[in-house]
């Protein structure tokens, strides 16, 4: 086990496990955390599954690791990894199996204190026309051509069914679609699986989850992504459901053979990988790229259907129901970026597992209006507290590969959670403090308890104490629907 | 198992195949799976892996398919083997109600070892 002996102090914000620390490193491992959070990682294995994604083939720079890690599987949850392109390898389990799992943003001119005595109805309205819960199936039924187009196009394939309008997908990380998506490198058990649930939300921590934007940090910031003080926004979380799922499983199986053809010793399975150049290399991105643009499509449907619900709820209320979209960005993915390494550019395939790409101003991918403040980086809280809206800094692009974290981060197990707290407890505290809570299982809302993540406050001070992001504005949840 | 974000499973027993079957027991009472009053049907499935490690996997996922797509899960299992290559008879019904989705098994520190009283593993879920 990692202790506290084995890392040293950059800053306090920033710890380093040098590449010495274990002889099948290839790079050293980087950690953004305080002192108190850093105590709670060294609690379980995260930073020996940091340690083990330092042996991945083909690193450079570092691995990096955000203050809201927490023992995964194999990589750890707030792990990036940069592999040199295309020598170096790409991993399925150091992506995850819930592939462009995300945060969408929608902003409104709807003020809370207008709003509060609809927000029951908005609650109601919202999980009626968002389908979400164990094995719940999407709005639509895609025919086999439809989800080929899915695959290829992404968000653009919601635009052109009229789900969607030009803003949502300039808005969205790689305007929703990846280019070099292959629907034939997609196995027909995932084709039969994401046939189904194209427009839901899915269980476990997914959410949608209606806020105010309580505090701003950055006027200018929040100014251009159209948030305003006092007003509702929505937050959409989810990924690519039961298709990415499948095409992660079947990679990582696949590759499990792969290994040993290319010859490569790793310490855990489930870290499996092939060469970015190799046929099983490129097939998985191919293959990985059809799951990124499904869940792409997969929150603009929810976005169309949260639209509509705010229509239902608000017109002739107010005079404006629109959502306008601020971002939609994944922190489930592997990409391939340009990035300086040394005073170099190198291409690189960057691994994202539970971290949020967050590029800095001036990057050519970012739509016009954001170049000059940086990317928008969705930092969704544990059910019930705060969320953060940051933006990316020029020092994210030198010191984390352009990504900075992703929400609060578990600390306690699920079981451990459950043992903790009711979930008709939380769900009347909640209530009582003025949070309309709509769920499927009041098991699974005892789960995301509050009191089972970090505090997602400390977590965002940590990014913005080390400047891996800049803090634009916090929100207050007052409607939440849980799968 | 304790396991931060994910569910950790610990199943044991006297050879593979009945590892294999304590394995999805477990799985299913983890997701709270409850089977339909009614009849029964039964599922016959050939699953090949490259180790007992790989076959536990596959075996695992080809359960989490067969609830997800087609709504099925299993009560009773008839295992045979010949090397790797598991032939599965099983008996079971349309599932009434489930509390957990589990997204995938996966093969996180994965080794299935000898005991005294025969074989165990760990095996972690994406939950």
């Amino acid at each position: 086990m990692v202790s506290l002996k084995d890392l040293h102090k950059i800053s306090d914000f920033e710890w380093e496990i040098p590449q010495s620390y274990r002889s099948d490193m290839r790079v050293p491992v980087r950690l953004f955390a305080t002192r108190e959070l850093l105590e709670k990682v060294l609690e379980d294995k995260s930073l020996e599954q940091a340690v083990n994604a330092a042996t991945l083939p083909g690193l450079v720079g570092r691995v990096v690791v955000m203050p809201d890690m927490h023992q995964g599987y194999g990589f750890p949850i707030g792990g990036v990894a940069a592999t040199r392109f295309p020598e170096g390898v790409i991993s399925p389990g150091a992506i995850g199996y819930d592939i462009n799992c995300g945060v969408r943003l929608l902003a409104s001119s709807i003020l809370y204190e207008d709003a509060e005595g609809r927000l029951d109805d908005l609650a109601t309205t919202l999980n009626q026309y968002c389908p979400s819960g164990v094995g719940e199936s999407g709005a639509v039924r895609l025919s086999e051509a439809d989800l080929e187009q899915v695959c290829k196009q992404g968000a653009r394939w919601a635009l052109k069914k009229g789900y969607a309008t030009e803003v949502d997908l300039r808005r969205t990380e790689e305007g929703g679609r990846l280019e070099g998506a292959d629907p034939s490198k997609v196995s027909q058990r995932a084709r039969q699986r994401g046939r189904s649930q194209l427009g839901s939300l899915g269980a476990g921590n997914h959410f949608i989850e209606v806020d105010v934007v309580d505090q701003v940090f950055d006027p200018q910031a929040a100014d251009v992504m159209g948030l305003a003080p006092g007003c509702l926004v929505v937050q959409i979380h989810c990924g690519s459901r039961g298709f990415g799922h499948q095409i992660c499983t079947d990679y990582v199986d696949e590759f499990q053979e792969a290994v040993r053809r290319y010859h490569i010793q790793l310490p855990d399975r489930e870290l499996v990988c092939a060469p970015l150049k190799s046929p099983e290399g490129q097939n998985y991105l191919a293959a990985m790229r059809c799951a990124a643009n499904y869940a792409f499509a997969n929150r603009q449907m929810l976005a169309h259907n949260a639209r509509r619900a705010f229509e239902t709820v608000f017109r002739g209320t107010a005079p404006d129901w629109d959502l306008r979209q601020v971002y939609d960005i994944a922190h489930n993915m592997g990409k391939i970026e340009t990035h300086t390494i040394e005073g170099k550019l190198v291409k690189v395939c960057v691994h994202r597992k539970g971290a949020t790409r967050a590029f800095g101003p001036g990057v050519s991918e970012l739509p016009e209006e954001y170049r000059p403040i940086g990317q928008p980086v969705l930092v969704p809280g544990s059910m019930g507290t705060a969320s953060w809206v940051l933006a990316g800094t020029e020092k994210s692009m030198t010191q984390s590969f352009g990504s900075s974290c992703h929400g609060a981060g578990r600390l306690l197990s699920r079981h451990a959670a459950k043992r903790a707290v009711r979930g008709e407890q939380l769900r009347q505290k909640m209530e009582q403090d003025g949070i309309h809570v709509r769920t499927g299982s009041l098991s699974g809302l005892a789960e995301e308890a509050p009191q089972a993540y970090k505090d997602v406050d400390e977590v965002v001070a940590t990014v913005a104490g080390a400047g891996i992001a800049r803090k634009v504005a916090r929100l207050a949840p007052v409607v939440v629907i849980k799968g | 198992m304790e396991h931060t974000a994910d569910w950790e499973l610990e199943a044991w027993a006297a050879d593979l195949p009945g590892l294999l079957e304590q394995a999805a027991r477990g799985m299913y009472a983890l997701a709270g799976v409850r089977l339909k009053d009614g009849p029964r049907q039964t599922c016959s499935i050939t699953v090949q892996g490259a180790d007992g490690e790989s076959l536990l996997v596959k075996f695992l996922s080809e359960l989490l398919y067969l609830g997800g797509q087609k709504g099925l899960a299993f009560e009773t299992f008839d295992l045979h083997m010949a090397g790797y290559t598991l032939q599965a008879e099983l008996t079971g019904a349309p599932i009434a109600t489930q509390d957990k989705e589990i997204k995938a098994v996966t093969y996180h520190r994965l080794a299935i070892h000898q005991e005294p009283h025969g074989l165990a593993v760990n095996v972690v879920f994406d939950v």
